[in-house]
C-alpha cells in the first residue's frame, strides 16, 4: 500500500472511531465533543475527494455551527440527562447491532457494485457553465442549473426559523433568545468579539464574492458571518434581537423574496422561471446572492439562539 | 482499493452506527447526534459518488457535491428544530426521552 | 443545451401555472412572515381563494392537454429540475386547494388576527405552517426530479411539526419531537436511495430513470430504502406509531391539514417512485408485501379506533386505517403476466381514496373540534345529547362516515369499488375481502360514536360553549363534497 492510501486508511479510522465514539459515550456532552471532532475529521474527508466546497460547508455549518447547538443542548441537559438510566436489553442491543451492521454491509456492497465508469454530469455542467458567466461549477448548479432546489432551501430555512420560534412561551414572544453559553465575563472572549468581526465581515464577502469562480460562495460566506455575529452575542457585546422585530422580518425573507423575483422575472426577460439572460447572468447571480448571504447568515445564527425566552422588562 | 472505495465504506459504516445510536439509546438528544451521524454518511456516499463521476477536467462531478451543500444545510436546520422541541420539553417538564404517555397501544391519556 | 431551446424541446404552454402553483404559497409565506402577526391571518385569508384559482387553472390545461411539462430555468434534465403535472397531480392540487382554503376559514376563530394583550405567537405560526406546508404539497404533486422531492419532504416536515405543539404542553411536544424524528429518518433513507440511484445512472429525473434504469442491486436498495422512508413518513402499519399522539394533539384546523394532506405527500412521492421511475422493478412478492401492511394498517387501525375513548383519538387511528387502503394499490396495480405496474382502475381508486380521505377526514376533525369546544370534552362515552346540541356538525361527522365506510354516492365508495374490482379482476380475492372487513369496522367504530351522541346526556349538562355557524358549515361543505364525490364519474 502507498503512503497515500495510509494516510487515507487513517483519516478513515479515526473518523469511525470519532463517530463510535459520539454514540458509545456515557456523557452526553463528551459525545457531543466527539461529534465536533468528527466533523473536522471529515471534512479532510472531503478534501480528499476533492470536493473543497463542501469541505468548507461541512467545517462551518456541520461541525462548526451543528456543534455549538448541540454542546448548549448538552450543558443544559445535564442533570436530566444523568438521571436516566433505564436502557434497552443487551438482547435488544445485540439485535439493533447486528440489523444495523447488516444495513452497512449490504449498503457497502451495494456501493461497490456500482458501474465502472461512473456516469456523470461534470461534462455536460462544464458545457453549459459559460452561459452563466460563472467559473465554478459547483456555483453553476447552485446558481444556475438546480437554483430551484437553492431557492427552495431558502424558504425551508426561513420556515423552520418560524418552526423555532412558535416553541417560545406565549408571554417569552415579546423577548429575546437567551444564548446557550452566555460567557459575559470572559475578558479574552471580548477582546475576540471586538477585533475578529470586522475581519469576519471581509471574509465573509470574499469568500462570497470569489465563490464565482472559486471555491466558495454565498453558504460559506454566510456561515462566516453568522459566526462572527454569535460571537459577540456569546461574548455579551451585543444582544440577540427581538423576534418580533420588524426589520428582522424583512431581513430574513429578504434573500429568498429577492431570489424568487428574480426567477419569476426571468419567466418574462429570459423565457423560464430561474432562467437569466446570458449577458447579465453572472451579474444578476451576484445580485441575488448578497441578500441571500445576509438571510442565511441571519437565519442560521438565530437557530442556534433559538427561541426567545425572556419578556422585555417594564 | 483506491481511496475513494475506502471512504465509501466509511459512509456505509457510518450509516450503520448512527442507525444504531438511533435505535438504542433512550436520550433524546443523543437520537439528534446519531441522526446527524447517518446524514453525514449518506453525504459522504454521494461525495464518493461525485469523486467517481470525476470527468471533462474536474475533480468531481459537481451535481452531488451541490446537492450534499444543500443538504448540510437542511440537515442543520432540522437539527435546529429538534434541539429547539427537546429544550422546550424539558422546560415543560417533560423530561428527555420518548417514553412514557406513548400511544402505542391504544391506551388513554389523562383528560385534557 | 443552451436554455431557450431546452426550453423549447420539453416545456409545455401553460406551464408557467406549474410554477405559480409552488410560488404563490411561498409569496404569501414570505407576506406573512415580514408582515408580522397582526396580519399574518389576513394574509393567509387572501391568500387562499388564489390558490384555489391557480389549481383550478392548472386543472384546467391538463384537461386540455393531457399532461403539462416545465423545465425551470430552460434547463432540461438531467442537469436541470423538470416539473410535471398529469391527472393525479391535478385531482391533488385541487383537493389540497380545498381542504387549505377550509381549514384556513375554520381556523380563523382560534389563530386568526391576534386579540389586544395575545402574542400573536399561535396566529404566526399557524398561518406560515400552513401556507408552507401547501407550498410543500405542491411541489411534491409536481416535481419530477428526486432530490427536488426530497427538499419538498423536509419543507413539508418543518412545515408540519410545529402545528402539533402549538399548544406548548408537554404530552404534544413529545408527539411532536417522535413526529420529527421519524420524519427525518424517513428523509435520510429517501435521500440514500436517491444516492444509489443517481450513483448508478447519473440522473435524479423520474423521466429519465424509467428509460434507464435496470434491475440491479443498486436500483432494487435505492427501491428498498426509499420506499422504507417513505412509508415511515406516510405512517403506514407498523411505522405509524408516531400519527395518533400527533394528529390528535393538534388543534382542530392543524389536525385536518396533518391527517388529510401531509400524509398524502409522502403517498405520492411513492406512487411516483413506482408508477413512473421504476415500473418493472417490483416483484409480485414485493408487491403483495406492501398489500399486506397496508391490509395491517386497515384492520389494525380500525380494531384500535374501536377501543378509543376520545374522540380525537379515534379519528386518528381512522387515519391510520383509511391510510392502508392506500397501499393496497400496489397489489392490485401489478400486472403479473408483464411484472409491471399498469395505470388502471386501481391507480384511480387510490386517486378516489386519497381525495376523498382528505375531504371526509378533514370534516371530522374539524366537526370533531367543534364538538370538543361545545361539550369542553371529547370522551366519547359522555357524548350524550349532542343531537340536539351540535346537529350541523354531528350531521358533518355523520357524512365524512359515510365516505369512510364507503357508501354510495360518495367518493369513498367509489375507491373501494374501483378498488374491489380490481381485486375481482386479477383474481386477489384476498384485498377483497380485507376491505369489506375493513367498511364493517369503520362502519362499527362510527356507528358507535352516532349512538353515544344521540343519546340522553350521562353526565348534569355542563354549560354549552356556542360555536359560530360559520365554523359549522365549513365542515359540512367538505364533507358534502365526499359523499356527493362519487356523482362527478357519473354526471357528463
Amino acid at each position: 500500500m502507498s503512503f497515500e492510501l495510509n494516510y487515507e486508511l487513517l483519516v478513515g479510522l479515526l473518523v469511525l472511531t470519532t463517530a463510535a465514539w459520539s454514540v458509545a459515550a456515557r456523557d452526553s456532552y463528551s459525545a457531543t465533543v466527539g461529534f465536533v471532532s468528527y466533523g473536522l475529521l471529515l471534512a479532510i474527508v472531503w478534501m480528499q475527494l476533492q470536493a473543497v466546497d463542501v469541505a468548507l460547508t461541512e467545517v462551518a455549518i456541520g461541525s462548526g455551527l451543528t456543534g455549538l447547538l448541540l454542546l448548549g443542548a448538552a450543558a443544559r441537559l445535564r442533570a436530566t440527562e444523568r438521571r436516566i438510566v433505564a436502557r434497552p436489553s443487551i438482547a435488544l442491543r445485540t439485535l439493533a447491532a447486528l440489523a444495523c451492521a447488516g444495513i452497512s454491509v449490504a449498503l457497502a456492497a451495494t456501493v461497490l457494485s456500482l458501474p465502472q465508469p461512473a456516469p456523470s454530469l461534470a461534462a455536460e455542467a462544464l458545457a453549459a457553465l459559460p452561459a452563466t458567466g460563472l467559473g465554478n461549477p459547483v456555483n453553476g448548479v447552485l446558481m444556475a442549473f438546480r437554483a430551484f432546489d437553492t431557492l427552495l432551501e431558502k424558504v425551508v430555512l426561513v420556515l423552520s426559523l418560524v418552526g423555532v420560534w412558535s416553541l417560545a412561551p406565549d408571554l417569552g414572544w415579546a423577548g429575546r433568545p437567551r444564548l446557550l453559553h452566555p460567557f459575559a465575563d470572559d475578558g479574552v472572549l471580548k477582546f475576540l468579539a471586538r477585533t475578529l468581526p470586522p475581519l469576519g465581515l471581509l471574509l465573509g464577502l470574499h469568500l462570497m464574492w470569489n465563490g464565482a469562480d472559486e471555491p466558495g460562495g454565498a453558504f460559506q460566506g454566510a456561515t462566516v458571518l453568522a459566526a462572527m455575529w454569535l460571537l459577540v452575542l456569546m461574548a455579551g457585546l451585543g444582544e440577540a434581537p427581538q423576534v418580533r422585530a420588524r426589520w428582522l422580518r424583512v431581513a430574513a425573507v429578504a434573500g429568498p423574496a429577492t431570489f424568487l423575483a428574480v426567477g419569476l422575472a426571468g419567466m418574462g426577460i429570459a423565457g423560464a422561471f430561474l432562467a437569466y439572460p446570458e449577458s447579465h447572468a453572472k451579474a444578476l447571480i451576484l445580485f441575488v446572492e448578497v441578500p441571500m448571504m445576509l438571510t442565511i447568515a441571519l437565519v442560521l445564527a438565530l437557530l442556534v439562539a433559538g427561541p426567545p425566552e425572556r419578556t422585555e422588562g417594564p | 482499493m483506491n481511496p475513494t472505495t475506502l471512504f465509501g465504506l466509511c459512509g456505509a459504516a457510518l450509516v450503520g452506527i448512527g442507525l444504531y445510536g438511533l435505535l438504542t439509546d433512550p436520550r433524546l438528544l443523543r437520537k439528534i447526534i446519531a441522526f446527524n451521524l447517518v446524514g453525514s454518511g449518506v453525504f459522504l456516499l454521494f461525495g464518493v459518488v461525485a469523486r467517481r463521476g470525476a470527468d471533462a477536467g474536474l475533480g468531481g462531478d459537481p451535481v452531488p457535491q451541490a446537492l450534499v451543500i444543500t443538504g448540510i444545510v437542511v440537515a442543520f436546520s432540522a437539527t435546529a428544530l429538534a434541539v429547539a422541541l427537546l429544550l422546550r420539553l424539558h422546560d415543560a417538564g417533560g423530561g428527555a426521552t420518548l417514553d412514557d404517555g406513548a400511544d402505542s397501544a391504544g391506551k388513554d391519556r389523562s383528560p385534557s | 443545451m443552451p436554455p431557450t431551446e431546452a426550453l423549447a424541446a420539453g416545456a409545455s404552454a401553460g406551464g408557467g401555472w406549474l410554477v405559480a402553483s409552488i410560488a404563490w404559497p411561498i409569496i404569501a409565506l414570505l407576506l406573512v412572515i415580514a408582515g408580522g402577526e397582526r396580519l399574518a391571518a389576513r394574509v393567509g385569508v387572501l391568500a387562499l381563494p388564489i390558490g384555489l384559482a391557480i389549481a383550478a387553472a392548472v386543472a384546467l390545461q391538463v384537461g386540455g392537454s393531457g399532461e403539462l411539462v416545465y423545465n425551470v430555468g430552460g434547463w432540461a434534465p438531467p442537469l436541470g429540475i423538470a416539473l410535471r403535472a398529469d391527472g393525479l397531480s391535478a385531482a391533488m392540487l385541487l383537493v389540497t386547494a380545498i381542504v387549505a382554503g377550509g381549514s384556513g376559514i375554520y381556523a380563523l376563530a382560534d389563530f386568526g388576527p391576534p386579540r389586544a394583550g395575545s402574542s400573536g405567537r399561535t396566529s404566526l405560526a399557524f398561518w406560515a405552517s400552513l401556507l408552507g406546508a401547501w407550498a410543500a404539497l405542491n411541489l411534491a404533486f409536481l416535481g419530477n426530479d428526486l432530490f427536488n422531492l426530497y427538499v419538498a419532504l423536509e419543507m413539508l416536515t418543518f412545515a408540519a411539526v410545529p402545528l402539533v405543539c402549538l399548544d406548548g404542553r408537554a404530552e404534544t411536544l413529545k408527539a411532536a419531537l417522535r413526529y420529527l424524528l421519524y420524519a427525518l429518518v424517513g428523509s435520510v433513507l429517501y435521500l440514500l436511495g436517491a444516492v444509489l440511484l443517481y450513483g448508478a445512472y447519473g440522473t435524479l429525473d423520474l423521466g429519465l430513470l424509467a428509460t434507464v434504469a435496470q434491475p440491479g442491486p443498486a436500483t432494487w436498495a435505492a427501491a428498498a430504502l426509499m420506499t422504507a422512508g417513505l412509508l415511515a413518513k406516510t405512517a403506514l402499519f407498523p411505522l405509524h406509531l408516531w400519527l395518533p399522539p400527533a394528529h390528535a394533539g393538534a388543534p382542530p384546523a392543524a389536525s385536518a391539514v396533518l391527517s388529510a394532506l401531509v400524509v398524502k405527500g409522502s403517498f405520492f412521492i411513492v406512487l411516483r417512485l413506482w408508477f413512473e421511475a421504476l415500473p418493472g422493478l417490483g416483484s409480485a412478492a414485493a408487491m403483495q408485501l406492501i398489500g399486506l401492511l397496508g391490509a395491517g394498517a386497515i384492520l389494525y387501525g380500525s380494531a384500535l379506533a374501536l377501543r378509543q375513548t376520545r374522540l380525537k383519538l379515534l379519528v386518528a387511528y381512522s387515519t391510520v386505517a383509511q391510510i392502508g387502503y392506500l397501499f393496497l394499490v400496489f397489489p392490485l396495480a401489478f400486472d403479473a403476466a408483464s411484472g409491471r405496474l399498469a395505470a388502471g382502475a386501481a391507480l384511480m381508486g387510490g386517486l378516489l381514496q386519497a381525495v376523498s380521505h382528505a375531504l371526509a377526514k378533514a370534516a371530522m376533525f374539524m366537526s370533531a373540534g367543534l364538538i370538543a369546544v361545545t361539550l369542553g370534552h371529547d370522551r366519547i362515552a359522555d357524548l350524550g345529547g349532542l343531537a340536539r346540541a351540535r346537529p350541523t356538525s354531528l350531521l358533518a361527522f355523520a357524512l365524512a362516515g359515510v365516505s369512510l365506510v364507503g357508501l354510495p354516492p360518495s367518493g369513498g365508495f367509489a375507491a373501494k369499488w374501483l378498488l374491489l374490482s380490481a381485486a375481482v379482476a386479477t383474481g386477489q380475492w384476498w384485498w377483497a375481502v380485507v376491505i369489506v372487513l375493513g367498511g364493517l369496522l369503520t362502519g362499527a367504530y362510527l356507528v358507535l360514536v352516532l349512538m353515544r351522541a344521540l343519546d340522553e346526556p350521562t353526565a348534569p349538562a355542563a354549560p354549552l360553549q356556542p360555536v359560530a355557524a360559520w365554523r359549522e358549515a365549513v365542515p359540512l361543505v367538505l364533507a358534502l363534497l365526499a359523499v356527493f364525490m362519487g356523482l362527478a364519474g357519473v354526471l357528463p
